[in-house]
């Protein structure tokens, strides 16, 4: 699934855009608060959706190879955290969906958990 | 990309507990510096969440700590030294969701008690030592395919 369809399904704003949207292919994903859950159960090249804009989700992201992350609830990152998402390429959204109804929906489109259970 | 390590490449990071704005920065930079050397990345991966959960706890628990690496074509070693509070029951601490936490902690996404449990999943050799007051050492080892 690319990541332009991801945006439509989820009505997002696109805050970090490093390359075209329609380029970047996303074939899992793992919702969560937890980064050690982040890094200790899924798999790389996923996208995380998740409640929390703390600058040290985009470090999460960089050490697990996430491809992209969505911000559930409106929530917006502060200014420092987009220039670090933006330094390292990783695309950041952000859906007024909450996270239970973000995953449903990206669930029903097709795409599947980052791990096999 | 064949390895392109020769000898012993070592260097060191120094962590200030509380700074979450570079938290992560040491971590990334041995990201890094192990792509650089044609390491496979698998091996990066595990060396990179090891080190980087390692690095979580300095910042979130100690007023500051040492982050060594030591490459060779063979492996690589992290160890991380702190100046923190210490850990009062290892074996407790290892246990996966076990954790001493404050809440705020908790707010940033840490602290569901899978550091330390997780550092040892990714290490092929895992050593902790700790002494109440003065501080942690913590010493990793993944050998290289």
């Amino acid at each position: 699934m690319t990541l332009s369809k991801i945006v439509e399904i989820l009505e997002a704003t696109v805050i970090v855009q490093p390359a075209d949207l329609e380029d970047i292919n996303i074939h899992s994903a793992c919702s969560a608060d937890l980064m050690s859950d982040v890094l200790y159960y899924h798999y790389a090249d996923t996208l995380l959706i998740t409640g929390l804009i703390q600058i040290n989700v985009i470090r999460t992201a960089e050490i697990a190879d996430t491809k992209a992350i969505v911000f559930v609830m409106d929530k917006k990152p502060d200014e420092r955290t987009i220039e670090l998402a933006g330094q390292k390429k990783i695309p950041l959204l952000s859906t007024p969906y909450c996270m239970y109804t973000a995953s449903g929906k990206l669930y029903q489109a097709g795409l599947r958990n980052s791990r096999n259970v | 990309m064949p390895l392109n390590i020769d000898g012993t490449i070592d260097g060191t990071f120094q962590l200030i507990g509380g700074n979450f704005t570079t938290a992560g920065e040491a971590s990334t930079q041995l990201k890094l510096k192990l792509s650089d050397l044609g390491v496979d990345e698998t091996i990066i991966r595990r060396a990179t969440i090891a080190t980087f959960e390692a690095e979580m706890n300095v910042i979130i628990y100690a007023a500051a700590g040492w982050l060594h690496y030591y490459i060779t074509p063979r492996s690589i070693t992290i160890k991380i030294e702190d100046m923190g509070p210490g850990i009062e029951n290892i074996e407790l601490a290892m246990q996966e969701g076990y954790s001493t936490a404050p809440d705020w902690v908790r707010e940033m996404g840490w602290g569901a008690g899978m550091g330390l449990p997780n550092m040892k999943k990714n290490s092929d050799l895992f050593k902790i030592d700790s002494v109440v007051g003065e501080g942690t050492t913590v010493e990793m080892v993944i050998n290289f395919p």
